[in-house]
């Protein structure tokens, strides 16, 4: 429930202006005046810092006992107005449009600036409930992550190559998941499955028109992964050539948040985690229990040794590229539903993350790449409590480059040995 | 130099054409393993390394003698090479400490170990494909003033130096006779011939240790015969060698002294003749099936095993 | 069709200023790449560097062109120490991935708004040509015939890019037939054999990292005085354009970068004004003239596979010496 009150209006101040200027008031000298009222539940508040900064000139004031505030200004330009939320009393904060606002200057020598203020989210959320909430998003995040690097991290495992053009299998997924739910009018369950399966063919047939004929040529690791840029980015461009350059949503994207104690989540939130963790234990089982899983642990530990103790080889690899497509199309929609939104080039924004993870875990090891994958998801989500969030991936990268300084071969990656 | 290096009809097995001249009288009382050296340049003392749970190396005390030829032998994942890769500091152990011409080599990295004057060669050869056989002798020069990034802006400061260090290079080319190849990429070269070129690159820096692994390893019989005499030739030149096969022909032909290694410790060191027949070393090769029929096993330890048998048969 | 206008625009891009930075670029990254083997994808974050160090320079601090010129290449310096510290030692591809993460961390410095004041935020950069058109030596009036007709400033724009150009390319050149360069080439080829020569690898690459990384930051300052410097110039694509050149003109060549520079830009305005055109024209119903200027970038994917599968070498790289074949 959000209770607002607005200051007063310009005109209402011109009623005040010929009053003699309040205590507080500050740059007194000059011909202009940014001014305004600071009420909450129509109780002026007093003593909340207020500063303007602009055109490399500053100034901040506190209201008075009538919650009234001005800062005279030396020019008619635009100015930044700032509200120190920590001033306001507990339980009260700027609900809309932000505690920092500009101000440009009409054709009068006043302006009013209004803060809306409303019963307190921010600040009644302790840091306790914020990190909560932040870590379940975080370990959604870093789930979804994981569908993505379980792939990279079995390609590069069983064929040396570091994949770019996962980026563009994960977008793939949720592409396909937008034609045939919304396009086709399919219900969003089977779109997905459609979508899964269709990555998979995808997998498929990248293998075979591609990897497949540039194995048999023994091209190295080195041009296979120049190769795989070529490929990302031309079908990347191929995506944008169809789809164009905007951003939409899947069904259900958007359904309001339910609460459980701290922690506000939506159902997709929750059908995303639960997906992600029995997929991720099938994939688990997959390479633990199952004979075919078990042969793709041995390619990926030693091609060579492997092939010559009788395992298809070129089989194992086939089937790690249609899973490894299927995990990163599904990893698409759930991605689709975090950011949230499908556009063309949604997977490339994700990429560096999921090779973060996988580096992080230990180039090649598939449980490496979930426990990387869940670490750099938390990270993300957790640093914006310090820093801001358009500098989020900012801290994650950074840790990917630290543990690199002092653990070279990833969190499970074990030390190679030389010569 | 060995005017016959390729001879026309390779004798089997390859023995160096020249007589080798063993150096006796190395060692200090009993020849055990770790014993004492009259003059050691190569000292390593409780050097141990593990591979996860796995001891690769674990050597208490070993001295390599100076100015002879020392053998380096043992069965398949005995620790030779990692043991190679710590002395040459392309490793790190895990504890130990080891000295070579009296200057302690822990913690320091492998490109001074070589500027020290001990060189290393590689199992897998390591010719520089891309770059010419001249270049590749050229690389392996000390001291150079054109390889500082700022004076290599001005040839001036180094033109009369790279002269005389590609005079020198022809010399052992010639030497090694991969002259007429001096300005094709490495890469054209066959197995062997790269063995020959890694070997007189290392000579280029004049090394008063060369450790080569497996020289002989992949290299036709023809040029067996030739690296055989190159590498007696270093000796007569005054450097030490120290080097790894599992020919055990070609170790009982130019080696001085041998030091048997298995599952990473010295069992076993002396004269190639009596360290042969030194029953740890027949165990160390045999393993548990000394008693089984040899002849019949195929397996990886095969060669080794039947090796040893075909060199206590030449003892008799 | 208005073939003349088409062939005139693209024969512009044979010497713009564009073209002269995207060839430093390149250049920079043949160091790295063709001769050093150093998969470097953080080419981007250099170029960024560059730009903002010159442009934060004069608009923040008021420094001369030099000033601005120095702070771009020791800012240029420092990244290359901080990429090359922890990654040097580590394989090839562990350094692709810092790098590229690296190029993203600044990239995204440059944009948060939490330093808008200074880096202008995504709106980016201005107003920062006067220093250095100032330094002008020509007067006013209209230089060179037909598509290489430009006013004073453009002109002086183009003799000091591709002065640069060919001063850095004598430079390489020099360099990698020094015994400095035979040594870089070594470690392209096997850094163990060349350590165990008695040769400080480590220094070697990381020297190596730096003198590409400072070509790779004034090729940023060259690309911003035409322009504005907005952060979204400097994502990965960036990168994988002139990854794009370098492979076109041959990793480890000298000419390659430069010849491959030209190639790239005359054709990607040859097809972008035909495509356009064509659209106009209505040849190709079935194309938006948006989609015309999405379809040259697919084709830019394509071209690189297709480089790298058929002709790894580039168009000037020696069959027998390409860089890769490992």
């Amino acid at each position: 429930m959000i209770l607002f009150v607005t200051l007063l209006a310009a005109l209402t101040m011109a009623t005040f202006s010929g009053g003699s200027a309040h205590a507080d008031e500050v740059g007194t000298e000059f011909d202009f005046t940014i001014s305004g009222n600071v009420q909450f539940n129509g109780e002026a508040q007093d003593g909340v810092a207020i500063s303007v900064s602009g055109n490399g000139y500053e100034a901040d004031t506190v209201t008075d006992a009538d919650g009234r505030w001005a800062i005279g200004v030396p020019e008619k330009s635009t100015y930044e107005v700032t509200l120190d939320e920590d001033t306001l009393p507990k339980g009260v904060v700027v609900t809309k449009g932000g505690n920092v606002l500009e101000a440009d200057f009409g054709l009068t020598d006043r302006r009013s600036v209004n803060f809306f203020l409303g019963e307190g989210v921010r600040n009644t959320v302790s840091f306790f409930d914020q990190f909560v909430n932040r870590f379940v998003n975080g370990l959604n995040f870093g789930l979804l992550l994981a569908l993505a690097a379980i792939g990279v991290s079995l390609i590069f495992g069983t064929t040396g190559l570091s994949n770019f053009a996962h980026a563009e299998m994960i977008t793939f997924g949720a592409l396909m998941t937008l034609v045939f739910s919304v396009s086709f009018g399919l219900p969003i369950w089977l779109a997905i499955l459609i979508a899964i399966v269709l990555s998979g063919c995808l997998g498929y047939g990248l293998d075979a028109v591609i990897w497949k004929p540039l194995r048999r040529k023994g091209v190295a690791v080195i041009p296979l992964m120049i190769v795989s840029i070529g490929l990302s980015l031309a079908l990347r461009y191929l995506y944008q050539y169809f789809f164009g350059g905007s951003t939409s949503q899947l069904p259900g994207a958007g359904m309001t948040d339910l609460k459980f104690g701290p922690i506000s989540l939506s159902p997709i939130d929750m059908a995303s985690m639960g997906i992600s963790i029995v997929v991720l234990l099938g994939v688990a089982y997959f390479l633990l229990r199952t004979r075919i899983g078990k042969a793709t642990r041995a390619v990926s530990d030693n091609p060579s040794l492997a092939s010559a103790s009788g395992i298809d080889v070129d089989g194992v690899i086939r089937i790690v590229w249609v899973v490894g497509a299927a995990l990163a199309g599904l990893s698409g929609v759930l991605w689709a539903y975090f950011r949230p939104g499908v556009s063309w080039d949604m997977g490339f924004q994700m990429l560096l993350l999921v090779f973060a993870a996988v580096t992080l875990g230990g180039l090649g090891t598939a449980f490496g790449a979930l426990i990387g994958s869940i670490v750099v998801g938390l990270f993300v989500e957790l640093s914006t409590l310090w820093i801001p969030s358009d500098m989020k991936y900012v801290g994650a990268l950074v840790v990917l480059i630290l543990v690199l300084l002092f653990r070279p071969q990833g969190i499970l990656g074990r030390k190679e040995r030389i010569g | 130099m060995s005017d016959n290096a390729v001879s026309a009809a390779p004798l089997e097995p390859p023995v160096p054409t020249q007589k080798p001249i063993k150096t006796t009288g190395l060692h200090i009382g009993e020849a055990e393993p770790g014993c004492r050296k009259v003059d050691p340049i190569l000292i390593a003392d409780g050097v141990r390394r593990t591979f996860g749970g796995l001891t690769a190396v674990d050597v208490d005390h070993v001295e390599v003698p100076r100015g002879a030829i020392t053998a380096l032998i043992g069965p398949n994942g005995a620790g030779k090479t990692t043991l190679f890769n710590l002395l040459t500091g392309f490793d790190k152990p895990d504890a130990g400490k080891w000295t070579f011409d009296g200057r302690s080599l822990a913690g320091v990295p492998a490109y001074r170990v070589a500027r020290m004057g001990q060189i290393r060669t590689f199992q897998l050869t390591k010719a520089l494909g891309l770059l010419t056989v001249m270049d590749n002798m050229l690389l392996g020069a000390k001291g150079q003033t054109g390889e500082n990034m700022f004076r290599a802006l001005m040839p001036f400061l180094w033109r009369n130096q790279e002269e005389e260090n590609r005079a020198k290079a022809l010399d052992l080319l010639t030497r090694f006779k991969l002259d007429t190849k001096k300005d094709d990429y490495a890469a054209s070269l066959s197995g062997g011939q790269r063995k020959l070129l890694e070997m007189a690159r290392a000579l280029m820096s004049d090394p008063t240790l060369v450790m080569l692994d497996e020289p002989m390893a992949g290299v036709n019989p023809a040029l067996t015969q030739s690296l055989l005499d190159h590498i007696l030739n270093l000796k007569s030149e005054g450097m030490t060698v120290l080097f790894v096969e599992h020919d055990m022909h070609m170790v009982r032909h130019i080696a001085d002294w041998v030091i048997v290694m298995a599952e990473g410790h010295v069992v076993a060191e002396g004269d190639p003749h009596e360290v042969m027949r030194n029953p740890a070393v027949i165990d160390a090769y045999l393993g548990q099936h000394h008693d089984e029929d040899l002849g019949e096993d195929q397996s990886a330890e095969a060669e080794n095993v039947s090796a040893i048998k075909e060199l206590l048969d030449d003892e008799r | 069709m208005d073939w003349g206008a088409i062939f005139g625009n693209a024969a512009v891009e044979l010497i713009s200023p564009t073209t002269a930075a995207y060839a430093l670029a390149a250049l920079g990254l043949a160091v790295h790449f063709g001769y050093t083997g150093l998969l470097n994808f953080g080419q981007a974050g250099f170029m960024a560097l560059g730009a903002y160090g010159y442009a934060i320079s004069i608009l923040t601090f008021g420094f001369p062109v030099w000033g601005a010129f120095l702070v771009g290449v020791g800012a240029s310096v420092i990244f290359a120490l901080i990429l090359g510290i922890p990654t040097l030692r580590l394989r090839a591809d562990y350094l692709a991935i810092v790098t590229i993460a690296a190029a993203e961390i600044v990239r995204l410095l440059f944009t948060t708004n939490t330093f808008a004041s200074v880096t202008g935020s995504a709106n980016g950069l201005s107003g920062y040509k006067n220093e250095f058109a100032a330094l002008n030596p020509l007067a006013e009036g209209s230089y060179g015939f037909g598509p290489f007709e430009n006013n004073a400033y453009d002109t002086w724009l183009r003799i000091v890019a591709w002065s640069i150009v060919i001063l850095a390319a004598l430079f390489v050149w020099q360099i990698m037939r020094s015994p400095w360069g035979r040594v870089i080439k070594g470690i392209r080829e096997d850094e163990d054999a060349v350590r165990a020569l008695g040769k400080n690898v480590y220094a070697y690459k990381m020297q190596s990292l730096i003198f590409g990384g400072v070509l790779g930051t004034i090729a940023g300052m060259i690309f911003a005085l035409p322009r504005a410097v907005v952060p979204s110039n400097y994502q990965t694509t960036l990168t994988f354009f002139i990854y794009a050149i370098l492979l076109l003109g041959g990793a480890a060549t000298v000419l390659g970068p430069i010849i491959g520079s030209m190639i790239f830009w005359v054709l990607l305005s040859f097809f972008s004004g035909f495509i356009a055109r064509a659209v106009e024209a209505g040849w190709l119903p079935f194309m938006t003239s948006i989609q015309g200027g999405q379809l040259r970038f697919i084709l830019v994917g394509v071209a690189i596979m297709l480089i790298v599968i058929f002709r790894p070498q580039g168009i000037f790289g020696n069959k027998k010496e390409l860089a890769f074949v490992r």
